[in-house]
């Protein structure tokens, strides 16, 4: 399956270009960047790994200073989810502005839907994360299938 | 009306003594209820009503009137007046402006005392403002075009039970217009069909679905069957895409304990949101939203039967006053006009409610139809909702006049896809992500709109097929409700 998080995830994967083009428009704001991975995508995983703090005062035009930390946080965990965050401090936002997936492991293995019957017809629904089988560090590891 | 002759300001001078107060009829603006010197205080609630007088009624007399008949005055001198600070209670009509154009109609500037209202009562501050004054005989017509709400009765209210940021922290979705698509056809579907199209448009692209305002609990379909149904199709959804969808449940029911019911099951499925009908009213508004704030409950509100009263330009009530009013009562999201769509908008007109739904402070602005500044003191934004007759090719003109946050909702857009309902959701997911990447490029996304649709469709074939239906659909005509003072027609 493909994990569609994410403000682009309907789109071919972006390019390096691409994603500097997202983050110049961000700086412009004046949004802070920050870089979050993870090894559990499942959507209610709201506290996906920081890649260091997030990116204040970057000038707008440091897209590279922001660049360099994408490209590290892929080096260092090729087969996790990536994310670029742009974060909007200004009264009535202080919020997240921009949130884009710019790594995907090799393989992803998706979701299960778990169903309970409960009384009167109702079902009781949980997500299962393939993922999440196995303990954090171990997942996706050599890109492959985490089986 | 008393004296339907009046002459202007001069004749309109306030009696004092015995000629104010002795038995009998006078005119309204000898009682008090004109008063072109008084200074508003920050504390009044202010409204701006277009009035048309009968013929023969001078303006500043039938202001008086309004300002009278919406709070303290009858149709005769009463004396038990006397036994209350009076002053305090009547409402003044300060400022009377010709509109311009020959049409016989005034804008007329009244304050009322925030004493005359009940705190956190939208019932109570509309039986005043709009209430038998509306059908008082000396006027042709009259439309509440605006309020001013001051800030101390603001803060009285609950406001949206999350707003727009607590919702997109909830659902995760950030930097793009939300998308959704009513099911059709609205009526008739039994609930395992029902539950069918929410799954397909869910899966397809769309964060959420929606029931339709007419769509309760009929011999066709029982509300509960919808649930079950419906909260499978999203869940499924969540599955396949690992994101957070919704699908509205309309809890809309003959009474409140109806809907509390409807509402409590809906909480129990895990359902993220539910809507509700403008038709229930006011009450029952205001005590959903309270309730919705309580359970963490996403509410929508559909404007079902505001088109009676909002439409035309003589008489009615604004729909930015209806943006004010269910912003502060405590809805998350409410329809708001397309303007590209199929129903009633002019791009002036919708610009000033999508602003008073989103912003913190609207300034004065005759082109947008906003007569008064008004201050949301952090109060939380409204998520405005398009839906009518649009669809994936109009992408570049829905995000240029209604920005962000906003859910756009393809109705027949989505479900009426050569390819499929799946596809069709595919197809505006595709478009509104093309058209946010362009735009944050820097791109002229509002000139190069099909351009960009174009190149997106090279690959996705749901998108091309899309743009090659629907290309031609417009729905061209002049609005009714336009701002005085520039007409723009509703844009193809």
């Amino acid at each position: 399956m493909r994990l569609t998080q994410g403000t682009f995830s309907f789109l071919p994967d972006l390019t390096d270009e691409q994603i500097a083009a997202q983050i110049e428009y961000s700086l412009e704001h004046g949004w802070a960047m920050s870089v979050e991975h993870t090894d559990d995508p499942h959507p209610r995983n709201s506290f996906w790994e920081m890649w260091g703090l997030p990116l204040f005062d970057v000038d707008v035009n440091d897209v590279d200073v922001v660049l360099r930390e994408v490209r590290a946080c892929r080096e260092a965990n090729p087969n996790e989810y990536i994310k670029v965050i742009a974060y909007d401090a200004s009264l009535g936002r202080q919020t997240t502005a921009l949130s884009f997936i710019v790594n995907r492991p090799a393989h992803e293995p998706g979701f299960r839907l778990d169903r309970t019957a409960d009384r009167d017809r109702v079902i009781r629904y949980s997500l299962h994360s393939y993922a999440a089988e196995k303990p954090v560090g171990a997942r996706y590891r050599n890109g492959d299938r985490p089986d | 009306m008393a004296d339907g002759s009046g002459n202007g300001k001069q004749g309109q001078q306030q009696l004092e003594g015995e000629k104010r107060w002795g038995a009998g009829v006078i005119p309204y603006a000898k009682m008090g209820y004109w008063e072109p010197d008084y200074v508003p205080k920050d504390t009044d609630v202010l409204s701006a009503h277009r009035i048309t007088p009968q013929d023969g009624v001078d303006p500043i007399e039938a202001a008086a009137a309004v300002a009278g008949e919406s709070s303290t005055a009858t149709w005769t001198v009463v004396w038990t007046d006397r036994l209350t600070n009076y002053k305090q209670y009547q409402a003044k009509a300060y400022r009377v402006d010709k509109v311009p154009g020959d049409n016989n109609q005034y804008i007329a500037y009244i304050a009322h005392d925030i004493d005359l209202f009940e705190e956190g009562s939208v019932p109570n501050l509309t039986a005043s403002i709009i209430g038998n004054v509306f059908g008082f005989k000396a006027l042709k017509a009259l439309r509440l075009e605006d309020q001013r709400i001051p800030q101390a009765y603001l803060k009285t209210f609950q406001g949206p039970a999350h707003g727009i940021v607590m919702e997109r922290e909830y659902l995760n979705k950030f930097g793009r217009p939300l998308l959704g698509a009513t099911v059709k056809p609205k009526l008739g579907l039994s609930a395992k069909n029902y539950g069918r199209v929410v799954y397909e448009a869910l899966r397809g692209g769309l964060d959420f679905t929606k029931d339709d305002e007419n769509i309760n609990s009929q011999p066709f379909m029982r509300w509960r069957d919808r649930f079950l149904y419906s909260i499978e199709g999203v869940n499924r959804a969540n599955e396949m895409s690992g994101e957070i969808k919704g699908h509205y449940m309309n809890v809309t029911a003959a009474t409140m304990e109806d809907m509390y019911e409807r509402a409590e099951f809906a909480k129990s499925l895990g359902s993220p949101i539910i809507m509700i009908d403008l038709v229930i009213g006011y009450t029952a508004m205001t005590s959903i939203a309270k309730w919705a704030r309580a359970n963490g409950m996403l509410l929508h509100l559909h404007r079902a039967g505001h088109g009676t009263y909002t439409r035309q330009k003589n008489h009615g009530v604004s729909f930015r006053v209806i943006s004010k009013w269910v912003r502060m009562m405590g809805v998350d999201h409410v329809h708001a006009g397309t303007v590209v769509g199929k129903l009633e908008g002019d791009p002036n007109m919708i610009a000033g409610y999508y602003d008073t739904l989103r912003l913190n402070y609207t300034p004065v602005d005759p082109l947008k139809g906003i007569y008064f500044d008004q201050h949301w003191m952090s109060m939380p934004g409204v998520m405005p909702v398009a839906s009518g007759g649009i669809h994936a090719g109009q992408m570049h003109q829905l995000l240029h006049y209604l920005g962000e946050d906003v859910v756009l909702q393809f109705g027949g857009g989505t479900i009426g896809h050569p390819m499929g309902i799946a596809a069709g959701a595919t197809a505006n997911r595709v478009a509104v992500e093309a058209m946010i990447q362009a735009r944050n490029e820097g791109r002229d996304y509002f000139q190069e709109g099909p351009d960009i649709l174009e190149h997106a469709a090279k690959g996705c074939p749901e998108l091309d097929a899309a743009l090659q239906v629907w290309k031609d659909v417009t729905f061209d005509f002049h609005p009714t409700d336009t701002p005085d003072y520039v007409v723009t027609p509703t844009v193809g």
